[in-house]
């Protein structure tokens, strides 16, 4: 292992781990619900699912999909103080899809991603989050590796 | 100012500052996210520090909301109960880690990336839910 001192960004780091924790305490305190993203997203359409409309629309759905919303802006309120810092992809259509479906069926597993069992899991000191964690990163890991150096 | 717009004023700007926090920390870009998975190459630890930021001001709202019944706009705390540890959580957190290394998205920062307009982002997360709706359909643990 070598650290890629060029590309570590401690300050920028920090910064936005306190925010993103800051949004996670407002939503929870605020609202009472959980900031987990695989949650906020899955909910509201299992409530749809199970309800219809109604269950969409309820009081608890309603907070979930006004966040996703928050979510979804915050690229365009970033805009407005400062130019979008772009994004890079290095895997094709495939790729993307491949990643998107075991994403979705793995967090669907585990009731959590990054944000509900990394984020606030650990927040809550729970065991089972930290066990997910360390799963879900030593695969992160170990898929880097095979694709970058292992096969290459 | 009545008591629903209050909850939806809440929810909007937990949700801004969340993806305002992957913006600022870099998170929202897979190329970064990527420097941190590769470990054994040249390996950028600032999705860490983004982890233990988030984490730290978490104890401290998390241990609040111990010991609170209700939420400051009266809606009901919805913690999730204490689940299993099993199987599933550990089968489940190995998939989600290799779709994150091959994409290098995680589903909050491929929304962010959705709301900028990245078509990448948009395949991510349409096969995301593609995904969630098998694992629902198919896979989930018989009631």
């Amino acid at each position: 292992m070598q650290i890629a001192w060029s590309s570590f960004t401690p300050l920028q780091a920090l910064l936005g781990g306190l925010l993103i924790g800051l949004a996670a305490a407002l939503f929870l305190l605020g609202n009472g619900r959980i900031a987990g993203i695989a949650g906020i997203v899955a909910s509201p359409w299992m409530a749809l699912r199970q309800r219809g409309w109604a269950g969409l629309l309820s009081g608890a759905e309603r907070s979930r999909l006004v966040f996703l919303a928050g979510l979804l802006l915050a690229p365009w309120v970033w805009r407005l103080f400062a130019p979008w810092p772009g994004l890079t992809v290095d895997v094709g259509p495939l790729g993307l899809v491949a990643g998107g479906l075991l994403v979705g069926v793995g967090v669907r597993m585990a009731n959590g991603c990054t944000s509900g069992h990394g984020v606030c899991g650990l927040s809550r000191l729970s065991l089972r989050s930290l066990l997910n964690v360390l799963v879900f990163m030593a695969a992160g890991f170990a898929t880097v590796w095979l694709m970058r150096h292992g096969l290459a | 100012m009545s008591a629903s717009l209050i909850r939806h004023a809440l929810a909007l700007a937990s949700g801004l500052l969340f993806g305002l926090g992957l913006i600022v920390g870099g998170m929202s870009d897979p190329a970064k996210v990527k420097g941190f998975l590769d470990l054994f190459g040249a390996w950028d630890p600032s999705l860490a520090l983004v982890m233990g930021g988030a984490v730290a001001v978490g104890l401290i709202a998390f241990a609040r909301a111990a010991r609170r019944e209700r939420a400051w706009t009266g809606e009901a705390m919805e913690l999730p109960p204490p689940g299993r540890t099993d199987f599933r959580l550990l089968l489940g957190g190995l998939l989600f880690g290799v779709g994150w290394g091959v994409a290098g998205f995680c589903p909050g920062p491929a929304l962010v990336a959705l709301g900028a307009g990245s078509e990448a982002a948009l395949i991510f997360v349409a096969s995301m839910l593609a995904g969630m709706w098998f694992h629902d359909r198919f896979l989930a643990r018989a009631a």
